[in-house]
């Protein structure tokens, strides 16, 4: 056996060749049956693709790079679950390209943050986390509320989710970017429309400045929608067992 | 100038190649620049351009100089990457100290008119600065002085090599300035957007064809194993980058993309790469490092190559079915999440196979610890290997990762590889290399080596030590229940119990730091070819280098 090594000691294509095949397979047999068992995500009601806001919301999540900090995948341990709500399921970040569950929680889980604190929360705890919570060792990101936001080719985004398999449709894509002015405003013309494409989604001005469409209204309204979606009341726990 | 009698060099099948493509490339980008969809996107192509223009300037300065003999090895471009090592390693690690010390005293260090400062931009900034643009020219230099000194021949491709280095920079450029601007696809060690990876694609190939070249010109009959390891690391991580990067482009003169996978097969599949970076880019990449610099230094051959073959193949399949463990108790399915476990496990023994082999090839000269610093920082560096190897597997238990994981206690054990095993081996490296490559006859001072050695050993003490206890203490407190059956913390009274530690840890770092500034002072006066007057230094053997 030892001896038949020499064969790939002198041939660098083969032992180039070898190589690959030999860590493929671990990848290949852990990877791709998540694409085609069905048991992989749950069946569940309510998950929809994100509204344009709440997208634009996503975007600049990731842009700042809160994921570092906060994970958003609560285990089913007692205390995560008694800590921050119902277990995470896949369904729920099915639509999510990419996906944030994140890695360390230097901050709390925010996989249910949704409706926990109020718009005036956020908005002073983004300005200023420690005039909130003193021993918070979080960023200040006051600058969300100046900037506005940037929604021109809001259109381009849905259309590339779509092409990755978000289930958007040309209602949705059409109407992206009034969506973003619809949900922040709950006397808007589009109002039972807006609602009948997105669900649950949260109508109003976040961000205390109904005159501008600002990246801390975009933040805020991901935030709570975030761990929302899924009627847990309904949900057969034990159905979806793996 | 061309009718002038003065001879030139002119640019080969090689250069003219580079040429072409980073012609090619710099009107790309204008176009790019002209019709891009966002103020990122331009500015980026700016950076290409400036980065291409450069290279071309480059080219037509090295055509129009007087021909060089070109005989022997290609040492100019393991130079560059020394200087590039030292360089970046200091930058990382200063960021490091930075982001460490933002969350010690976060009122000081945090602007609301900087908000391209702050943690979330500046942790893969350090990240990658530190594997990517430290590890990954320490790889490249390294990797390129081995191969040609295993295989008695002068490395392929002409100026390929050089293109490989500045390409690979580049992207360091492109992505740091990406991180500080807020260009990420948020995929943890995988941040760069599409068109930074489809350069580094571009550039990685390249590096491939270079070192299997060199091989195919070799004039030794058998591939030296330090070679099978890099070749594993250039191969494994071209297949890792590719899959994790897939990504749609909003727009292709546009910044923005969106990966191809979502929520349960995406996390799998980054981490799949995540892990694996750690394995190929992190392991494999600086086992070649060990293989080559240890037995070269301790003057002793590798101790078994029956153990290297076996530890080896067993390394990197077993390797690359480990990511599932950074997802326990997520919703990726109990299946997957046990595989990675258990392979997890099975990781200990290839590695401490790794380790062992290291460690032994020190038998007979196990004295020279004493004497030579150089030699037991690449040896203490393969016990850091051992170790955090071991902390590993233990880690990823489910039972022990529930309370391990989103703690800092993972932190710990990323810091006792980095900076005790990649950090510690590519030091000894560089302190072997200068050396050689400038052809001095000793390193300027020993003394230095051993302040920075002791330096940056209580430093990493101090990291790995406050990180443990504040990573176990924060899961413990986490789940911890009072009298009454409540949960007895409040996040933010564990966030506040942190405090100390973050201090420690900041202080570690620094040392670290600290370290590295008397290294790169000592590297420099090596390379003037000063000497410090007063050491005691034994008599050295002559160097391959000088015997060549």
């Amino acid at each position: 056996m030892l001896n038949r090594h020499e064969l790939l000691e002198k041939h660098g294509w083969l032992l180039s060749v070898a190589i690959l095949v030999v860590v493929a397979i671990g990848g290949v047999v852990e990877i791709a049956p998540l694409f085609y068992l069905e048991s992989t995500i749950e069946k569940v009601e309510g998950v929809r693709p994100y509204s344009p806001l709440e997208l634009k919301g996503r975007n600049i999540y990731i842009r700042e790079g809160c994921y570092v900090c906060h994970s958003q995948q609560v285990r089913p341990l007692r205390d995560e679950v008694e800590r921050y709500g119902h277990y995470s399921l896949a369904a729920e970040s099915m639509y999510d390209h990419p996906f944030q569950w994140g890695s360390k929680r230097t901050g709390p889980d925010l996989a249910r943050v949704g409706g926990k604190y109020s718009d005036e929360w956020h908005r002073q705890h983004m300005i200023d986390p420690r005039s909130l919570v003193p021993e918070s060792v979080m960023p200040p990101y006051k600058f969300l509320l100046e900037n506005q936001l940037d929604y021109e080719h809001i259109e381009a985004d849905l259309k590339a989710l779509r092409a990755v398999g978000v289930p958007y449709t040309d209602e949705m894509i059409e109407n992206a970017k009034s969506d973003i002015t619809t949900q922040l405003d709950p006397f808007a013309d589009d109002y039972d429309a807006f609602l009948a494409r997105y669900p649950k989604a949260q109508v109003r001005d976040f961000d205390g400045e109904p005159r501008k469409v600002t990246e801390m209204d975009a933040l805020i309204a991901y935030m709570q929608m975030l761990g929302t979606l899924v009627d847990f009341e309904t949900y057969q726990a034990e159905e979806n067992y793996r | 100038m061309a009718n002038t009698r003065v001879a030139q060099r002119g640019l080969g099948t090689d250069g003219m190649l580079i040429a072409l493509a980073l012609g090619i490339g710099v009107f790309y980008w204008l176009f790019v620049a002209a019709r891009a969809v966002d103020p990122l996107m331009s500015f980026h192509a700016y950076v290409f351009i400036i980065g291409f223009t450069a290279g071309l300037f480059g080219l037509v300065m090295y055509a129009t100089t007087p021909p060089a003999e070109e005989t022997g090895y290609q040492t100019a471009v393991v130079k560059a990457g020394v200087f590039a090592s030292t360089f970046w390693g200091i930058a990382g690690f200063l960021v490091g100290v930075i982001i460490a010390l933002q969350l010690a005293f976060p009122n000081l260090l945090y602007f609301d008119a900087l908000g391209w400062t702050n943690f979330g931009r500046l942790r893969p900034l350090h990240t990658s600065a530190v594997i990517f643009a430290f590890g990954g020219n320490v790889l490249i230099a390294t990797s390129f002085y081995v191969v040609q000194r295993t295989s008695r021949a002068r490395l392929a491709g002409g100026l390929a090599p050089w293109f490989v280095f500045w390409g690979y920079n580049l992207f360091i450029v492109v992505a740091a300035t990406g991180y500080l601007a807020g260009v990420t696809q948020s995929k943890e060690y995988a941040e760069p957007e599409w068109y930074a990876d489809l350069w580094l694609t571009i550039v990685w190939v390249v590096y491939l064809l270079v070192f299997l070249g060199t091989i195919w010109k070799r004039k030794e009959p058998h591939i030296y194993v330090a070679n099978w390891f890099y070749l594993s690391f250039i191969v494994t991580i071209a297949m890792l980058h590719i899959v994790n990067n897939l990504a749609l482009p909003v727009s292709l003169t546009g910044s923005k993309s969106y990966s191809l996978f979502a929520g349960v097969q995406d996390a799998l599949t980054q981490w799949w790469y995540g892990h694996n970076a750690v394995g190929f880019f992190l392991t494999t990449g600086f086992l070649a490092i060990m293989y080559y610099f240890i037995p070269k230094r301790a003057e002793r051959p590798v101790y078994s190559y029956r153990l290297s073959i076996v530890h080896f193949w067993s390394l990197i399949f077993i390797y690359i079915w480990a990511g599932p463990h950074h997802l326990h108790y997520t919703a990726l399915p109990e299946w997957a999440q046990t595989l990675g476990m258990t392979f997890s496990i099975m990781l200990w023994m290839p590695s401490w196979g790794g380790m062992i082999n290291g460690l032994m090839t020190l038998s007979g000269a196990w004295d020279k610890l004493r004497t030579d610093p150089v030699l037991r920082m690449l040896v203490v560096s393969v016990a850091f290997y051992g170790m955090s190897t071991f902390e590993g597997p233990v880690m990823s238990v489910r039972a022990v990762n529930s309370l391990s994981h989103y703690t800092d206690w993972t932190i710990g054990h990323v810091h006792s590889g980095a900076l005790g095993w990649v950090g510690y081996i590519s030091f000894g490296a560089l302190y072997c290399l200068v050396p050689w490559l400038w052809k001095r006859k000793d390193l300027y001072s020993r003394a230095l080596v051993e302040w920075h050695f002791w330096i940056s050993t209580l430093g990493i003490l101090l990291y790995i030590t406050s990180m443990w206890v504040s990573g176990i203490m924060q899961g413990l407190m986490w789940r911890a229940y009072n009298d009454f059956g409540f949960l007895e913390f409040s996040f933010v009274e564990t966030v506040e119990a942190m405090h100390p530690y973050y201090i420690i840890r900041a202080l570690g770092g620094s040392l670290f730091l600290i370290g590295s500034f008397i290294m790169a002072y000592n590297l420099w006066r090596t390379a003037r070819g000063d000497l410090r007057a007063g050491e005691k230094r034994p008599v050295m053997a002559p160097q391959p280098a000088l015997a060549e």
